[in-house]
């Protein structure tokens, strides 16, 4: 089912959990539709295909997008596919790779695996290839920071370089479009945010930013912009972000504020927080009562 | 826009009421007392205040954004949370000895007579500068651990309660000594109270 036409893009599971393949697969369907029908996904070790990793790894060809999901360890004792590390296949891919995309959280940084005790060796894709194959690339790294990662961030990455063979990437390497404003952008619970009226896990109303750790306020993401399945976020069902985005993901008691006397740690970035403690300090002192009711009794 | 001249008048009708209100009460305190101490007509005072109630509100931000100004300082030194709380309290009970006014001021009209402030001046709207220090001493102070954990407002009451009722002994004049001398141990107090439980 090659078509010379089509860019190649070859899928590479390293050590991951294959939450980024889920969220590829769960894709807007006519979305989906359009992306198999532009591209040739000539290599993923879950879906069927013609080829396996042996025949990508022997092919002359070079591969347009070679997309990697997972982190990434030199330690063959702790993770090995066809006996080999995953860091000595990742750089005999990239070396046949135009396109190099990380595809969530672990392929960026390494994710929740280099939180492993026992090997220090498990980081993200950048950490782990060559210096030299780095300059043979068409473009740098581009890291999809997310776990999972949005379907269609992937998408329109892809369908961004197929047009315009380049991206622009923020400071992190991620995508600017995709990235550039914060989970707390679209947040339903906004106004409950505004006026700090605290909310309950699960629940429609209330912001969870003061007791819940929701890091939308702090979390470069589209979450809110681009919606999960096209109509769903986490913040959106009473789950608080968790800032998956970031680099310093995933962090210790996500689903808690740290505070100090009762004092938020962390406050909105772009903000001091002296000033943020004198905004907070006045709203509190509004009962809006429209607020503070149900919103379905 | 209000000319730096008028500002200034204002403040010093503000820092002429404090007195006032402060050794008679705010009931007892006319408009007319008032122009009369700044040596006003008491048309004229409408023009800078519309009102006693106005005045009253403008004078609790007055004086604590005084207190803010000098904790805001201590806040921006590098020094320690102890040591801060320490010359901060030293600094507050200096305030106290020069101008007795402003806290007995905020004792003796603000707290006592809250439905004058009921409206535009809710919780922390008129005194929220200086509660915005209190927290960021607080949160400094817990960031690098040399105060403990706990809820906000014990902590802000610890400090506060401790600081007022000093002020008001000082104002009863029951104190044995000058005020400043109790200054460290006060402080003293306020940082064990505090201090990180090992």
């Amino acid at each position: 089912m090659t078509n010379k036409q089509k860019p190649t893009i070859v899928w590479f599971q390293a050590i991951t959990c294959n939450g980024n393949t889920h969220s590829l697969l769960s894709a807007n369907s006519a979305r989906l539709e359009l992306f198999l029908n532009s591209f040739d996904l000539i290599y993923h070790p879950s879906l069927t295909v013609d080829k396996t990793l042996e025949d990508i790894l022997n092919q002359k060809e070079k591969i347009d997008y070679l997309l990697v999901e997972g982190a990434i360890s030199s330690n063959k004792d702790i993770f090995a596919l066809k006996n080999s590390t995953t860091n000595d296949l990742l750089n005999k891919l990239a070396l046949k790779a135009n396109y190099i995309i990380a595809v969530g959280s672990c392929a960026c940084y390494g994710g929740i695996h280099k939180k492993f005790e026992e090997d220090k060796t498990i980081s993200g894709i950048k950490e782990n290839i060559n210096e030299k194959i780095l300059k043979n690339l068409k473009h740098e790294i581009i890291n999809l920071n997310g776990c999972p990662v949005h379907p269609e961030w992937i998408l329109q990455t892809l369908f961004t370089l197929k047009a315009y063979g380049k991206i622009s990437l923020d400071k992190e390497k991620r995508p600017i479009e995709l990235y550039s404003t914060l989970a707390h952008h679209g947040c339903t619970r906004n106004e409950y945010f505004e006026w700090k009226i605290e909310g309950s896990f699960g629940e429609k109303e209330g912001c969870l930013f003061y007791e819940q750790g929701c890091r939308g306020p702090m979390t470069h993401s589209s979450c809110n912009k681009i919606l999960w399945n096209d109509i769903s976020s986490k913040t959106r069902v009473g789950m608080p972000c968790i800032g998956c985005t970031e680099n310093d993901f995933p962090r210790n008691d996500m689903l808690e504020t740290k505070k100090n006397i009762g004092i938020p740690q962390d406050v909105p970035l772009g903000i001091s927080k002296r000033a943020y403690l004198s905004l907070t300090g006045i709203a509190k002192t509004f009962k809006i009562d429209r607020l503070n009711k149900k919103l379905m009794e | 826009m209000i000319s730096v001249a008028k500002e200034i008048k204002k403040n010093s009708i503000i820092e002429n009421s404090l007195k006032l209100f402060s050794t008679k009460g705010f009931y007892n305190t006319t408009i007319p007392d008032i122009a009369k101490a700044m040596k006003m007509s008491v048309g004229n005072m409408y023009n800078y205040f519309s009102s006693k109630e106005e005045l009253a509100k403008y004078a609790i931000k007055y004086s604590t954004n005084v207190l803010a100004k000098e904790l805001r300082n201590v806040n921006e030194m590098e020094i320690t949370s102890k040591e801060k709380i320490y010359l901060f309290t030293r600094r507050y009970l200096q305030n106290v000895t020069k101008s007795p006014e402003v806290v007995e001021y905020f004792l003796r009209v603000y707290l006592s007579n809250r439905e004058v402030f009921n409206q535009g001046c809710e919780g922390f709207i008129c005194v929220g500068e200086f509660v915005t220090e209190v927290m960021i001493l607080l949160d400094e102070g817990a960031q690098n651990k040399e105060f403990r954990e706990q809820d906000f407002f014990p902590a802000f009451a610890m400090i506060m309660g401790c600081l007022g009722g000093f002020a008001f002994l000082s104002g009863e004049k029951v104190l044995e000594k000058e005020l400043l001398f109790y200054s460290d141990a006060v402080a003293d107090n306020i940082y064990r109270a505090l201090k990180y439980d090992e």
